[in-house]
């Protein structure tokens, strides 16, 4: 392949790449990101592949591997070019029929997706209702492209921002417009991106570094995983603008040990960038020298921080250290750094060549563009979704998210990882952005939201936070490794129904200390589950404290199963699954559960059909 | 552990202080785990300190100073799969093999890990076994799953 020299050569080989690509009558986009390889997708793709070989259809089909699509759990996902006809749960037995299908314009009915309301078959993807209220910017290409392959990313109009900004503008001009397009971190902070990158380009050194931080280690979280599996380039080419602006010339990307795949595309993504002379000397004719390494973590969610990560980089044990001096002014081996968010990396491209004023237009007063989260838990439509900043969170919930399953109640929303909080079902019209969260007692965090219903106890919640914390903190500081232990200490004795009266004042204060004396965002955003929870629940921890009640059924010392006579229709389900014989009774009369054997494993209460099973 | 692959191994990183990660994250992909005298020779090779090197080991949850099985079983405890039922199947694992987190079966068959979230949210409850996915586990499926690895011999 040939070196991009410069600007025109890029608009060249993006036209003759097209030119090639128009033999492609059908473009099958089928996901083999984490979601849905974990389905079976790479086995879906070779089976793809003989089948196409034995119809003899090479020259017009082709198999795109994809990224994430956004709708993991339907995966594996299977998108047909250009009729944009979206199969879902595709097997590869399925695959001979939707192979003779597309010869004959037909469509596999069965492997489309239903609406569970009005069992409407929907054919399009555009169509979807998890799709149709998304504005897709960031995550655009994923889905899209072969994220291996970066002739998919140039024809997709791939680095043209860096064409842009390397040819017509100063690196003042670069920052001056991240600066404008309001652009925050994407990471959970929320400071202004363009902000820190002036702040380190003023700061007097010859070396300066970049650092993507794709240590997505909130739980719940998989938004930077899907980004950079499915688009490494675009951070890439947000990276390699960053350095332009700031004077830098070493890059370093922080990526999850666990996110195997995340990894290889990276790599395979840099080593293209550099054969096509993007990254090296020279960049696009500019005189611009950049090289980036990935530098895997080890495990330890304290280097999401930046300090700890900076640390982790040199090769030591990742403790976060005070601030000030910002990394801005002294980060990596004690030159001025620049870390940001892979997500806020893959906004740049966006932002240089559309305009700060177009890239602004879109997000509330003080959050500008789309945010992308990863939609989990009680909703019936789970996976990665791109809206914009300021929609409201029924808006996600009910309209992207297909409401609760099983037609059960809201009950909150957790966002912003472990320093995240709950969101209550009254703040539901609440509009998404970075303001509005931390004032419900949440923060944006890097995009989690962790939907709720009645089956989820909030205490328990809170400790699960506080237990993953406790775990991960570093141990460097008092506040954090001691006010940790406690909390955790207080919380599980009210969720075995040892709580005290003093309990809930005691977090509190534990809670407000720990946020105003510890090190590092850690230990100073640890209380928010806890906090936030008391906030909005406080009737919970009350009824667990006073009543010895947990209304969830999470809490085993705290609750019994019974069986409503009147709703149990004697089918004797849960007299078969109970694994200790704890239920007796006669065929079609209402049984009952013996709670002196009852171990609360929920079997039964899973298995009833007719939601006799109930907890008090 | 051969000592000519570790020294191939630091050869790649060119002896560099600030890649002792992934030099250790390489020799454990090797061996499943950080030999004592593998950490001895790269503290003599690379002059860093042993001090230095237990403490990024011992540090870093991906690090493991012991021998781990063939299969390495990871359960996810993400918030979304804790939610789904992660602690029930972390608790049949336990019943089922017999070992609890961070150990090994006496046969060095399986090795036993818990995980704070492997992004696959989607697929909640989620157990690796080795490199394969399993999505919506629950504490009935976990026998089936691990009876579908062999009791193969030893290499």
């Amino acid at each position: 392949m040939e070196r991009i020299r410069n600007i025109s050569d890029l608009e060249r080989i993006r036209e003759q790449i097209l030119k090639k690509r128009e033999s492609e009558k059908i473009v099958l986009r089928t996901c083999i990101s984490t979601g849905c390889r974990a389905q079976k997708s790479l086995k879906v793709v070779s089976a793809l592949g003989s089948a196409i070989e034995e119809q003899g259809l090479q020259d017009t089909v082709k198999i795109r591997k994809t990224g994430c699509h956004g709708f993991c759990e339907m995966g594996p996902i299977m998108v047909v070019e250009p009729e944009n006809i979206f199969y879902r749960k595709v097997r590869p037995e399925d695959v001979n029929e939707i192979i003779s299908q597309l010869t004959e314009g037909g469509i596999v009915e069965r492997l489309l997706w239903k609406d569970p309301v009005t069992k409407e078959h929907i054919t399009s993807e555009r169509e979807l209702p998890i799709y149709k209220r998304q504005k897709k910017k960031v995550t655009y290409r994923s889905g899209r492209i072969d994220p291996a392959d970066i002739e998919d990313y140039i024809a997709a109009n791939g680095y043209s921002a860096l064409g842009k900004a390397l040819t017509f503008m100063s690196p003042a001009e670069v920052i001056g417009t991240v600066i404008a397009s309001g652009l925050r971190g994407r990471g959970g902070g929320g400071f202004p991106a363009g902000v820190k990158w002036k702040m380190c380009s003023e700061a007097p050194s010859d070396i300066r570094y970049i650092i993507a931080n794709g240590d997505e280690g909130d739980p719940g979280a998989f938004m930077d995983r899907s980004l950079m599996e499915g688009d490494p380039h675009s951070i890439i080419e947000g990276m390699i603008i960053g350095a332009y602006a700031i004077g830098a010339r070493q890059g370093f990307i922080y990526v999850r040990e666990e996110y195997p795949i995340a990894i290889e595309h990276l790599s395979i993504a840099i080593r293209q960038a550099e054969e096509y002379g993007i990254l090296g000397n020279n960049i696009l004719g500019s005189g611009c020298e950049f090289n980036i390494k990935i530098h895997r973590g080890a495990g330890a969610f304290v280097c999401g921080e930046e300090t700890a990560l900076i640390i982790s980089i040199e090769g030591r044990s990742g403790t976060p250290r005070s601030r000030p001096p910002y990394p801005a002014i002294e980060g990596l081996w004690g030159k001025p750094t620049v870390i940001n968010n892979v997500e806020t990396f893959a906004n740049i491209p966006l932002i240089i060549s559309k305009g700060a004023e177009a890239y602004a237009s879109v997000g509330t007063e003080r959050s500008k563009g789309t945010k992308v989260f990863s939609l989990v838990g009680k909703v019936m439509n789970t996976g990665l979704i791109e809206v914009e900043m300021g929609t409201t969170l029924r808006e996600i919930i009910f309209d992207i998210g297909g409401g609760i399953r099983k037609c059960k109640l809201f009950k909150a929303v957790q966002t912003g990882g472990p320093s995240g909080g709950c969101i209550p079902i009254t703040k539901i019209d609440m509009p998404v952005d970075y303001d509005s969260l931390r004032e419900a007692g949440a923060i944006m965090g890097s995009g989690g939201m962790i939907v709720m219903d009645g089956t989820s106890c909030m205490v328990d919640v809170a400790r699960y936070f506080i237990n993953f914390l406790m775990y991960e903190s570093c141990g460097k500081c008092v506040p954090c490794r001691e006010g940790l232990k406690q909390m955790h200490h207080i919380l599980e004795n009210i969720c075995e129904g040892h709580g005290e009266e003093d309990d809930i004042k005691t977090l509190i204060e534990l809670g407000q200390f720990m946020m105003t004396s510890s090190l590092c965002g850690l230990g100073s955003t640890a209380p928010n589950p806890v906090l936030s929870t008391i906030r909005h629940f406080r009737s919970e921890y009350e009824s667990h404290i006073y009543d010895k009640k947990c209304f969830a059924g999470v809490c085993k010392n705290l609750f019994e199963y019974v069986i409503d006579a009147e709703l149990c229709n004697g089918c004797a389900l849960c007299r078969l699954k109970c694994p200790e014989g704890a239920i007796s009774g006669k065929k079609k009369k209402p049984h009952s559960i013996d709670s002196s054997k009852c171990i609360k494993c929920g079997i039964c209460f899973n298995s009833c059909k007719q939601e006799a099973i109930l907890v008090r | 552990m051969d000592i000519q692959v570790i020294d191939s191994i630091l050869e790649k990183y060119e002896y560099r202080h600030s890649d002792i990660i992934g030099i250790m994250q390489e020799v454990q992909h090797i061996e499943n785990f950080l030999p004592e005298e593998a950490l001895r020779y790269i503290s003599r090779r690379m002059e860093i300190s042993l001090t230095r090197i237990f403490d990024i080991v011992t540090f870093y949850k991906a690090f493991s100073l012991k021998p781990r099985g063939r299969h390495i079983i990871k359960i996810c405890c993400g918030t979304t799969c804790h939610l789904g039922g992660a602690v029930q199947n972390l608790e049949q694992i336990n019943r089922t093999l017999n070992i609890k987190d961070g150990g090994t079966t006496d046969d060095r068959m399986f090795s036993l890990e818990t995980v704070n979230c492997l992004g696959a949210c989607a697929l909640a409850p989620v157990v690796v076994v080795g490199d394969e996915y399993y999505e919506a586990v629950n504490a009935g499926k976990i026998e089936k799953i691990l009876s579908s690895y062999p009791q193969e011999e030893e290499k």
